[in-house]
């Protein structure tokens, strides 16, 4: 969050009267700029934690390998789960800046709204009831699940009806019903409660080279086709019957939207377990840096979401060193005030 | 001095079923015949099942056996089993089941929200993180551990309430920051369970999932104390809370004082969540389900608070005798049961509110 904040001041005040290629040039190196930012946060992820790596040597360790216990460190422990850090965090935030644009909800995320509990929910029941124990299988119980609780998600606010509120509420308490399903059957079997309970929490520790191959393939896929999208997301943002008027073909980019949302969150839920408002928080901050644009938003969301979810595994390893707090634990402690932060706001509500 | 008089015909705005007491000096009570025959009915229901609840077990005994141990006709086996093992823990779970029945009730009158409960706005979760905090920092005692599981409920619901004012509470704000909350407040939970030694963080898991299990009369009687303070007061304020419904102009045009029935509601609702929690645990979806449950079976409109807590029981003595019962030899805590439960209800409200444009 903090390393969020120059970034962020420095480019917000754009002026809104400024002529349409200057805002653009604007754009492009605020968004230059934010690559800058990953970066760093990648080299302090690789860095830091229970053992402090010199930057020298975490760049000897990833292309100068000689087996020191410094490059097996960054090698073996860091590298995959910075990777697996930045593929999740992309996706999650790409997901809740697809999802906020396709439901005109400003509470869209993921998380909040039990995507990721019906990612969970199927890979429990998987585990326990058809005895899949590897990452290639369940990663297909997680999408499926994903899937479904979009659908409803989406069914409930697609509706004109659907204010905010509502939406919130109604994800929170798919949440909890899942969750509560997640733990009669955690209780009732207790083989499949020691598989799940480290990944349960949202956690990257468990990151390896072959998770990241497993999920890659969906990540990009998922990426590339919201991406795609942003013209379309545009449209709709203006609402369903001028979008229509304007050649948008509304249904066509709302099944391929909530295709690459399950594509994105599914993927990383099976890869790092259920992380919340990752997915609300950074396009909220990336709106007040480009405003409402998707064609900027998405790709903003993609570079500065994982800034985010690095930076909370980072911290996680710091502050309780030598153990660490998992990301989805930081991430829920940084989000809710946000989230409360957004509600209490003079007009809550509005995109 | 109160004459009841059946007013069909008499007044426009009342039906048939009505109940009318009027007193001279210009008071009148209307109670509706349907609900109070529902609130009669769930009640009985409620405890026989409590009653067939205490004859199970690995020493079964019939309930007229249970009655007559109740009455003081038992052998000293049944005694023994009866007042010391079943009875307090079927208590416990209908005392838990009216408190929540009622917590929920005013909350979703509150937040004018089928969804407003208070498990899912974050005071289930508030007092979980007190609990917790004392069973992983301070190793305390259950007495210690219920006092927690309060005082965390307390504090959620006064900071929920304070973060939620901007001059004056709006039943949304109130819903959505207290979702933010139970974010924040089930992270730190996390952060507990991660922190604590293998000892106290089963003691915890246990606890956070919400059980019924070992609870006897120490658990039974300050929630009974918290419930017999509270119901009176909260159904003292049924009026107001109906008003309220209908909109904080319409009540205050209407003559009530918004801000101050609403926090006495809330606060009685909290503590009412917190004493409940403090003995069982986060039970989940209680709170949530009963009201609806009560308000559909009594089709009155308003907040119907005594059918909630009515419903509320027997819906905990029926997943309490399901999760002892319904998976052979394992015993699933009583939370898990009412999860599930919970869920399979909510599905189905997601979907007929959705139709009717509530949610």
């Amino acid at each position: 969050m903090t390393p969020l904040k120059p970034g962020a001041a420095s480019y917000a005040p754009a002026p809104e009267a400024a002529p349409a290629p200057r805002r653009t040039t604007r754009r492009a190196l605020g968004l230059l700029a934010a690559v800058g930012l990953l970066a760093c946060v990648t080299a302090a992820s690789i860095a830091l934690g229970a053992k402090s790596v010199p930057l020298g040597d975490v760049w000897q360790g990833l292309f100068q390998y000689s087996g020191t216990d410094n490059d097996v460190v960054v090698r073996d422990v860091r590298l995959p789960r910075t990777v697996l850090g930045l593929l999740c965090g992309g996706a999650l935030g790409l997901a809740g800046a697809v999802m906020q644009a396709l439901t005109r909800n400003p509470l869209a995320d993921p998380g909040l709204l039990g995507v990721n509990a019906g990612a969970s929910a199927a890979v429990v029941s998987a585990i326990s009831f058809f005895h899949v124990s590897s990452l290639s299988g369940y990663v297909w119980y997680a999408f499926l699940g994903a899937a479904l609780v979009s659908v409803l998600v989406y069914a409930l606010g697609g509706t004109r009806s659907a204010t905010p509120v509502r939406l919130a509420l109604a994800g929170t308490a798919v949440s909890a019903a899942l969750f509560g399903y997640i733990n009669a059957v955690q209780l009732l079997d207790t083989a499949a409660l020691d598989r799940m309970r480290f990944w349960s929490v949202g956690s990257l520790a468990s990151a390896n080279p072959e998770v990241i191959r497993q999920v890659l393939p969906f990540i990009a896929t998922g990426v590339l086709l919201a991406l795609a999208l942003a013209r379309p997301l545009n449209a709709i943002a203006l609402g369903e019957d001028t979008a229509r008027a304007l050649g948008t073909r509304v249904n066509h980019t709302r099944v391929l939207a909530m295709l690459a949302v399950t594509l994105l969150c599914g993927a990383a839920t099976a890869a790092c377990g259920p992380i919340v408002f990752v997915g609300l928080m950074v396009p909220h901050i990336v709106r007040a840096i480009t405003g409402p644009d998707a064609r900027w938003i998405l790709p903003y969301a993609t570079v500065l979401s994982p800034v985010l979810l690095l930076g909370a595994d980072v911290i996680g390893r710091l502050v309780t060193r030598p153990s660490e707090l998992q990301v989805g634990i930081v991430t829920s402690l940084i989000g809710g005030p946000v989230f409360i932060y957004l509600v209490r706001r003079r007009k809550m509500a509005q995109l | 001095m109160t004459t009841p008089r059946p007013l069909a015909g008499k007044a426009r705005t009342t039906r048939a079923r009505d109940l009318v007491l009027r007193t001279r000096g210009g008071l009148s009570v209307r109670a509706d015949l349907r609900a109070a025959a529902v609130v009669l009915a769930l009640v009985l229901l409620a405890l026989a099942t409590g009653v067939v609840l205490v004859g199970t077990g690995d020493f079964p005994m019939t309930p007229a056996e249970v009655l007559s141990t109740l009455a003081g006709n038992g052998s000293v086996a049944q005694e023994f089993i009866v007042r010391d093992l079943r009875l307090p823990r079927v208590l416990v779970a209908l005392l838990v089941g009216v408190a929540l029945g009622l917590a929920g009730a005013v909350f979703q009158a509150i937040s004018r929200n089928p969804l407003g409960s208070p498990d899912i706005i974050g005071f289930g979760q508030g007092s979980a993180a007190g609990a917790l905090t004392v069973i992983v920092l301070f190793q305390g005692s259950s007495f210690a551990v219920a006092g927690g599981a309060v005082v965390g409920g307390l504090l959620t619901g006064v900071g929920v309430y304070l973060l939620a004012w901007r001059g004056g509470i709006h039943g949304y704000r109130l819903v959505l920051v207290g979702i933010g909350a139970a974010a924040v407040l089930s992270a730190v939970n996390g952060y507990l369970l991660t922190r604590a030694d293998i000892v106290d963080a089963a003691r915890a898991v246990l606890w956070l999932t919400g059980s019924l299990n070992g609870r006897g009369w120490d658990e039974f009687w300050p929630l009974l104390v918290a419930c017999a303070a509270l119901l009176p007061l909260t159904v003292a304020h049924a009026r107001p809370l109906r008003m309220l419904e209908m909109g904080d102009e319409a009540a205050g045009a209407l003559g009530v004082r918004v801000e101050r029935t609403r926090l006495v509601l809330v606060l009685c609702a909290t503590l009412l969540t917190a004493s409940a929690t403090a003995a069982a645990g986060p039970i989940a979806f209680v709170a949530l389900t009963a009201p609806q449950l009560a308000r559909r079976l009594t089709r009155a409109a308003g907040p119907n608070l005594l059918p909630a807590a009515g419903m509320g029981a027997l819906l905990m003595v029926v997943s309490d005798f399901l999760a002892q019962w319904a998976f052979g030899d394992r015993q699933l805590p009583v939370g898990a049961v009412t999860g599930v439960l919970g869920g399979c209800y909510l599905l189905w409200l997601l979907f007929v509110e959705r139709k009717a444009g509530r949610i």
